[in-house]
């Protein structure tokens, strides 16, 4: 198949009369850190809850790995039966809910940090494990699952033990700096063993130094994990450094796309960001 | 013709359960509206008021007892909202409506310390509890009084909130509770302000409903407290003329599967009713859509 | 303290327990106080822990544990009603359908799964409101279930709006230790488990949940079909330990007082569940209860004293709780012989602070 990992094909996102996202046509290949980059209120975010299946567009596709996953193309009587909450009612939508697509292998991470707040570090990664169980409710009810949990525990400890945040395994998840916060709910993202890594706004919140261990952090997760990484950023110095392509979304529209170089000369990102773009 | 005269009492009734219902849900869905609060102790709240009716009239008049009624009621409702749900603004949603649980919880337990336990006679207000004939049917006069008082009284509610500064300063507090509060409305006496009208009706509501039903038990007020809180949402919680029309359904609903012979589901039918609202328009008739922010 | 010296210690704490109520029974008369307060608690830790398993550790608010609780209760009373008694229980309805008895221990697990079934289809439609819609819509089906439970039609079956009565109970306070404990301890074993995580997981951030892989339809369902079961069964011993059972028994109040007990001992904490529904039982139905009767103290009588008194400082007793001690009892910790254990030798104070979720 083609080497994409995801094509995002026609996606628009509508909210009553608001759209959030017109059109959106984007590819991401395999390996590459692609950036989504636009102002605020771009729609940047709609456009990763469209791909990981929070709520279904309103029309337009996404491929993962060549296989649709997304699709809703509503036509004649069902365009104008479409409210925009009927997911499923008819059958040629595709509408996974987001734990099917994360099933699939992509992982995504939350704009404003979405830690399970009254659980420690290790427990916040071990959830992760769930979905690959072979038991079933009651071999683990009645503990029957000795070696499978064994494996989970070992999974959850080596995986902390390469993002170094093993020397906080029983802190509570909430009681983290900032920083080791976001670099844990990343963590907890690899531990769904993802192909395609979400990002939204890792960086967001974080100070210079910070940003530069993170830039770093994710260099690194893509070559050890294999991954291809997309990622929604403000923080321009990231963006240019650590992505090999990005797309520039404004209004819902994408209005820029390429290199680093051939985006930060584009004179319609440049309009865009003058004028809305306050710390950048 | 033969189906209307059987079935006219009913409808009557249902129409004028429906009025005292509506009086209640409107109570539920200010304050949903505002503090996103199921308050269960409304319905006790509604119950507590037909107490104070039975005793109040054994020591004076009906004519200062009514007046009386309604002051006490909306002193309680006042109390109530001060006392266990304002400690709590900040709290989970969760905790509050324990809270308000517990004041439902409380609020039943006085009554059966107060009445011990024994169902109390309401008096016969003159006027409103004549029995008068309609179209053949023999009713109260309180029947027939309902519907167009609860008219009045919405219309009245209405250009409150429509006409006045606390009125605007409802529709700010329910549109964006925060932001009110930034703009420099003074939130508690908003949330006060809803709870003495809520309060106010529910006394109303009470010297009406049990004109009609005579009886006033501790636990009297649980079920048309449900129902009321079910028209709320049938009429979209936060709308005051879809709770009152959703009560007038559910009134006369409720009346007419009562007249169908099938009494035991006249309860069953309301809450039947919610969950049908709840799973295919959760925002009920009038009301608006809430999106969630991922 | 090693794990099995932990385990050692717990279960001889249990074993103890046991054996000193079993020398009470033979000790101390059967009618006495003690074992009325001590089933009745018992029953109330099961389905306090239940309503925990949704409340506390799911995030559901669902407030239909009384109506699970009908649904157990009359399937045990119908169940197992003698065949030679059935037709003077059953005296409006020719005796009833139902001609034969089952084993009350089978009886009690049937109860469970038909209250399970329940839960099934009502979770089809309900399982996807949220917070308090979710606790109305449950509410509302409760009642539903009790109005259906006293129609007339279902008379030969449910006995209308009439008792059960005359069917076998156990008379022994051990054997309802002895089912809660194993129930409760299935739930414990339960949230500790991989299914446990996924369900706390769905209580903290239901967004990030289900983004970590959890089918948030599948697992809430799995959550509340296992609460009313054990709510289902908790509503058996009730019916056994009354002795007879009547559809008007389990209206939304009894919910409430299930709540505010889950509250009372901590939203999220199995323990505080268990020691908050004795506590419960304990004082409203016996240690208050001289405030219901009249006292007086030489030639003056004690103002306030009297019927119904006992609840309204209790209800009071509860407000406070509500409004000032709002973790509860518990919080969400547990009570663990490792936790007195580093209580008592000032160890592991860290792994105490964090460790409220593992044990």
């Amino acid at each position: 198949m083609s080497e994409n990992v995801l094509k995002v094909e026609h996606v628009t996102m509508q909210f009553g009369g608001v759209v959030a996202v017109d059109n959106l046509n984007l590819e991401v290949n395999k390996g590459e850190i692609v950036s989504l980059i636009g102002p605020n209120g771009a729609g940047k975010t709609t456009a990763f809850n469209v791909i990981t299946g929070v709520y279904p567009p309103t029309n337009g596709a996404v491929y993962f790995q060549g296989k649709k996953i997304v699709e809703n193309h509503p036509q004649g009587k069902m365009r104008r039966q479409y409210l925009g909450e009927n997911e499923g009612k008819y059958d040629h939508v595709i509408a996974p809910t987001p734990d099917r697509i994360t099933k699939l292998g992509i992982a995504r991470t939350f704009q404003n940090i979405r830690l399970f707040k009254s659980q420690t570090v290790f427990e916040n990664i071990l959830i992760a494990e769930h979905m690959r169980r072979t038991s079933n409710l009651f071999t683990a009810t009645l503990h029957l699952n000795g070696a499978e949990e064994r494996q989970m525990r070992q999974e959850a400890d080596r995986l902390l033990h390469i993002v170094e945040l093993d020397d906080v395994r029983d802190e509570l998840a909430t009681s983290l700096p900032y920083g080791k916060q976001r670099r844990l709910e990343i963590a907890r993202a690899l531990a769904t063993k993802p192909s395609l890594l979400l990002l939204d706004e890792p960086a967001a919140g974080m100070n210079p130094q910070e940003t530069d261990e993170l830039t770093a952090f994710i260099g690194r997760v893509r070559d050890d994990f294999h991954l291809t990484i997309f990622m929604i950023e403000h923080h321009m110095d990231l963006v240019m450094e650590i992505s090999d392509r990005i797309y520039v979304l404004d209004f819902g529209k994408l209005i820029s796309q390429g290199t680093p170089d051939v985006v930060q000369s584009d004179p319609r990102v440049i309009s865009a960001y003058l004028g809305v773009q306050e710390d950048e | 013709m033969d189906w209307l005269s059987k079935n006219l009492p009913y409808l009557m009734a249902g129409i004028s359960v429906g009025g005292q219902y509506a009086l209640i849900a409107i109570g539920y869905t200010m304050v949903y509206g505002i503090l996103r609060l199921i308050n269960f102790a409304h319905g006790d709240i509604f119950m507590v008021a037909g107490l104070v009716m039975v005793y109040a009239s054994t020591v004076m008049p009906v004519y200062l007892a009514i007046p009386l009624v309604l002051v006490v009621t909306v002193v309680i409702g006042f109390v109530v909202e001060r006392v266990a749900y304002k400690p709590l603004r900040s709290a989970p949603r969760m905790s509050v409506m324990i809270s308000a649980i517990g004041v439902s919880y409380l609020l039943q337990n006085l009554a059966l310390y107060v009445t011990g336990g024994l169902a109390q006679q309401y008096p016969a207000i003159p006027w409103i509890s004549d029995t008068i004939t309609v179209f053949g049917v023999t009713t109260k006069r309180v029947t027939v009084i309902t519907p167009p008082l609860v008219i009045v009284l919405v219309a009245a509610l209405v250009m409150l909130i429509q006409k006045t500064k606390i009125g605007m300063a409802m529709r700010a507090a329910s549109k964006d509770f925060e932001t009110s509060q930034l703009m420099g409305i003074r939130i508690n006496s908003v949330i006060s302000m809803t709870f003495i009208i809520g309060s106010f009706l529910a006394a109303v509501g009470s010297l009406l409903f049990f004109s009609n039903y005579t009886g006033v038990t501790p636990t009297v007020g649980a079920m048309p407290g449900l129902k009321a809180f079910v028209a709320a949402v049938f009429g979209g919680i936060g709308s005051i003329p879809g709770a009152v029309i959703g009560a007038f359904i559910i009134g006369i609903s409720e009346n007419i599967i009562k007249g169908l012979g099938w009494t035991t589901f006249s309860d069953a039918f309301t809450f039947a009713l919610l969950i049908v609202v709840l799973i295919f328009k959760p925002t009920g008739l009038f009301g608006e859509a809430a999106n969630d922010k991922v | 303290m090693k794990k099995q010296t932990e385990a050692f210690v717990s279960v001889a704490l249990i074993a103890a327990l046991l054996i000193v109520l079993f020398v009470l029974e033979r000790v101390i008369p059967s009618t006495s106080m003690l074992f009325t307060v001590l089933k009745k608690g018992a029953i109330y830790a099961l389905v306090a822990v239940s309503m925990n398993l949704l409340n506390g550790f799911t995030g559901l608010f669902s407030l239909g544990q009384a109506g699970f609780m009908l649904v157990g209760a009359y399937t045990y009373g119908v169940l197992t009603i003698p065949v030679d008694q059935r037709a003077n229980v059953y005296m409006y309805y020719d005796g009833g359908l139902i001609q034969f008895a089952l084993h009350p221990i089978l009886a009690i697990v049937i109860a469970g799964i038909i209250a399970g079934i329940f839960a099934y289809l009502i979770g089809l439609p309900v399982l996807r409101l949220k917070s308090d819609y979710l606790a109305i819509a449950t509410l509302g089906f409760a009642e539903i279930i009790r109005a259906v439970f006293q129609w007339d039609k279902l008379g030969p079956l449910t006995n209308g709006s009439n008792l059960l009565r005359n069917y076998p109970s156990y008379k022994s306070v051990l054997f309802y230790f002895a089912a809660s404990g194993v129930c409760i301890a299935l739930i414990v074993l339960l949230i500790n488990s991989t299914y446990g995580r996924a369900f706390k997981a769905i209580r903290d951030d239901e967004v990030a949940a289900e983004a970590m892989g959890i089918n948030l339809a599948h697992h809430k369902r799995i959550a509340f079909v296992v609460s009313s079961f054990f709510a289902g069964v908790s509503g058996a011993l009730l019916a056994m330990y009354q002795t007879s059972i009547q559809a008007s028994m389990f209206k939304s109040a009894m919910t409430y007082e299930i709540l505010l007990i889950v509250v009372i001992g901590g939203i999220g904490s199995i323990t505080g569940s268990c020691i908050s529904s004795f506590l419960f039982i304990i004082l409203s139905e016996w240690l208050l209860r001289f405030l219901d009767s009249e006292l007086v103290i030489g030639g003056f009588k004690v103002p306030l004293l009297r019927s119904g008194f006992r609840k309204v400082v209790f209800s009071i007793i509860i407000m406070i709780i509500v409004l000032f001690f709002r973790q509860g009892i518990m919080g969400t910790k547990e009570f663990s012989v490792r936790g007195i254990y580093n209580r008592i030798t000032g160890k592991g104070r860290k792994a105490q602070k964090g460790g409220a979720a593992d044990e």
